[in-house]
């Protein structure tokens, strides 16, 4: 029997059945389908959890002073005042932390400020030029204050958006901070509220300015010292190289009691990555299950017709079929089945992956690698279950498989 | 003297061993020419359903030789008898066995799409215009009566233009006049030269036949012989 009348003849054998077709068609396509759209989703809810850890400085690391000890009673952290402005100037060493970024000293305090049209108390922080990197922020309009700037005690001003809005200024205006007037040279990108924490609300100036003006205090102490790992990959040893530098010059050998503390944002990155997995693993398992329904739907209609196909089989038999006719018959009609059900579901999880967003406001990422692995699953139980009862059927003697009941 | 088409020499069919051995058939001999019409009859469990397996070549025997046209069926392998049975034998079943998703015309067609065949159409409708179903061709076998479906299935077994007819209780599933019918019809085919061999328990249908030989116990007797 040639190939063109064995695909013929199994064509003829899935019309002459078209329920059963239609139905294995089903259960295949809604596996498929399925498996794309929770997929989908499960990586697109991933990726923005990502995006926003991302925007959080996931290579950022925050030193401030350890605890102070008067009569006996340990202060809280950073109640020390043990950091300098010669700590800032070790960090920036290259050759001494190689891992480390931008760092950023900060000092801060409250201010009231005041435009021509409105006034607004909100906080200050006093930093220098690394204070955008070490904060993972942007400017929407305008520049950040320079070096020099810093070195020349500039009156100059970088407001948050909620804090420029309150005053009804922009680039360019003058605001007036604890009575001495301020330039405002930039406005920040807004980035909305962690926490606690309003990001938009507050105003930045050069840290010798500050010192001078808003929070007083010794010219080499700062508050905290912000600093960026090169990348997120290096933030381990940026850690370790800050550790070790700021032990050093602090004299201090046992490292249970350094007067620093050392936080990162990656602990909390690593609790929403573990999150962001354990979101994918539910929607995975999700998608295994109807794919597991719809491959079950497809062996069960293939099982029950095996009877039927049986006796089909014997009658070939007996008028001349051989195995091998009868295993291709049956191969080209579970394969076109789970071809067919195969791009119907690919087409409907495609659709479903447009519709969605559009109708339910859910972002769906559709990525290969879900797609192939879920066609080639249902094609694959498709495939076995259509062919196997068929191929032990096909070895019967003609006889027994005529008189199957 | 006219070709002889079947030979079978002490043939036996063992099934089970030890003391569960049944002997289907038991040293059976037998011979049939071209364009006889033979009748093996005998009761239920008389091994007359493994003589005919065995002559269809859908079964090979345990010991003896089955000559076949002159082909040693006893020792084919399942390949070559499934070529036997498409090229020589047309089978007339008890159940019909007709493929209920299809018409008739492509019932009758199935056999020749196991063999090289053009015109599979045209040959079919020629097999339904011998049997008296030419109105009918297109009708599916839940639209055709038993004694309907019973000439499809002949039809089929004719389309081949086979060596030997090999119907197996063909009226055992039909009313008096529906019997009448397709023994009429095997008749004819019989009276055109065809070599038809009848399985039935009925002698009334046995008698159509022109030679009879019973079976019992798995032996056969030649009726006009003994």
């Amino acid at each position: 029997m040639n190939l063109f009348r064995t695909f013929d003849t199994g064509m003829r054998g899935l019309l002459g059945h078209r329920l059963r077709s239609i139905l294995t068609t089903l259960g295949i396509l809604f596996g498929v389908a399925a498996v794309i759209c929770t997929v989908g989703i499960g990586t697109a809810s991933a990726d923005s959890v990502n995006s926003r850890i991302a925007a959080l400085g996931t290579n950022l690391l925050t030193i401030s002073p350890g605890s102070t000890t008067s009569f006996g009673v340990r202060g809280g952290s950073g109640s020390a005042n043990t950091l300098t402005m010669e700590d800032v100037a070790g960090l920036e060493d290259k050759q001494d932390a190689p891992d480390v970024g931008a760092v950023a000293a900060v000092v801060s305090g409250n201010a009231t400020l005041v435009s021509t049209a409105s006034n607004w108390s909100t906080t200050v922080q006093g930093s220098t030029p690394g204070w955008l990197t070490t904060n993972a922020r942007t400017l929407s309009s305008g520049v950040f204050f320079t070096q020099q700037q810093v070195d020349k005690h500039a009156q100059v001003v970088v407001l948050g958006a909620t804090t420029a809005s309150q005053l009804g200024v922009t680039v360019g205006s003058l605001v007036s901070i604890s009575g001495a007037p301020y330039n405002v040279i930039g406005l920040l990108t807004s980035t909305g509220s962690t926490g606690f924490t309003n990001n938009d609300d507050l105003a930045v100036v050069p840290i010798t300015t500050a010192q001078d003006q808003i929070t007083g205090g010794s010219p080499d102490s700062v508050q905290r010292i912000l600093l960026s790992a090169t990348s997120s990959a290096t933030i381990g040893s940026a850690y370790l190289e800050a550790d070790q530098l700021l032990l050093q010059t602090h004299h201090i050998t046992n490292t249970a009691a350094a007067d620093f503390n050392i936080t990162s944002a990656s602990t909390l990155a690593s609790t929403a990555a573990s999150v962001t997995t354990t979101l994918t693993i539910l929607l995975a398992s999700v998608a295994a299950i109807s794919l597991l329904v719809g491959g079950i739907g497809v062996m069960n209609i293939m099982l029950v017709s095996v009877t039927e196909r049986t006796q089909e089989i014997g009658l070939r038999k007996a008028l001349g079929a051989t195995p091998r006719d009868l295993l291709r018959q049956f191969l080209i009609e579970a394969a076109t089945l789970s071809f067919v059900g195969g791009i119907l579901g690919v087409g409907a999880g495609l659709l479903a992956g447009f519709l969605v967003p559009r109708l339910a406001g859910i972002a769906v990422t559709i990525t290969p690698t879900p797609v192939i692995i879920a066609v080639a699953v249902a094609a694959g139980v498709g495939l076995i279950f259509g062919v196997y009862p068929a191929a032990r059927a096909a070895r019967l003697a003609p006889i027994a498989a005529l008189r199957a009941e | 003297m006219a070709t002889e088409i079947i030979r079978l020499v002490d043939v036996s069919k063992v099934y089970g061993s030890g003391d569960a051995t049944v002997r289907a058939v038991d040293d059976v001999s037998l011979a049939v020419n071209e364009g006889d019409f033979l009748a093996v009859m005998g009761p239920s469990g008389s091994g007359k359903s493994t003589l005919m397996h065995i002559l269809g070549c859908l079964d090979v025997p345990t010991t003896g030789d089955y000559l076949f046209a002159g082909e040693d069926v006893s020792r084919m392998n399942e390949r070559e008898l499934a070529s036997i049975r498409n090229r020589r034998i047309g089978f007339v079943f008890q159940q019909f066995h007709l493929l209920s998703s299809m018409s008739a015309w492509r019932n009758v067609e199935l056999p020749l799409l196991y063999r090289t065949a053009r015109d599979r159409k045209q040959m079919a409708l020629n097999a339904l215009a011998q049997v008296g179903l030419s109105e009918r061709v297109q009708h599916r076998p839940n639209e055709l009566s038993g004694g309907q479906q019973q000439r499809v299935a002949i039809a089929r077994a004719l389309v081949t233009d086979p060596t030997m007819i090999l119907a197996d209780e063909p009226t055992g599933n039909l009313d008096s006049k529906a019997s009448r019918e397709v023994l009429g019809i095997l008749s004819g085919l019989h009276k055109s030269g065809h070599t038809i061999v009848l399985i039935t328990h009925d002698p009334n249908v046995a008698g159509v036949a022109e030679r009879v030989v019973e079976m019992a116990d798995g032996r056969l007797w030649d009726r006009v012989a003994a």
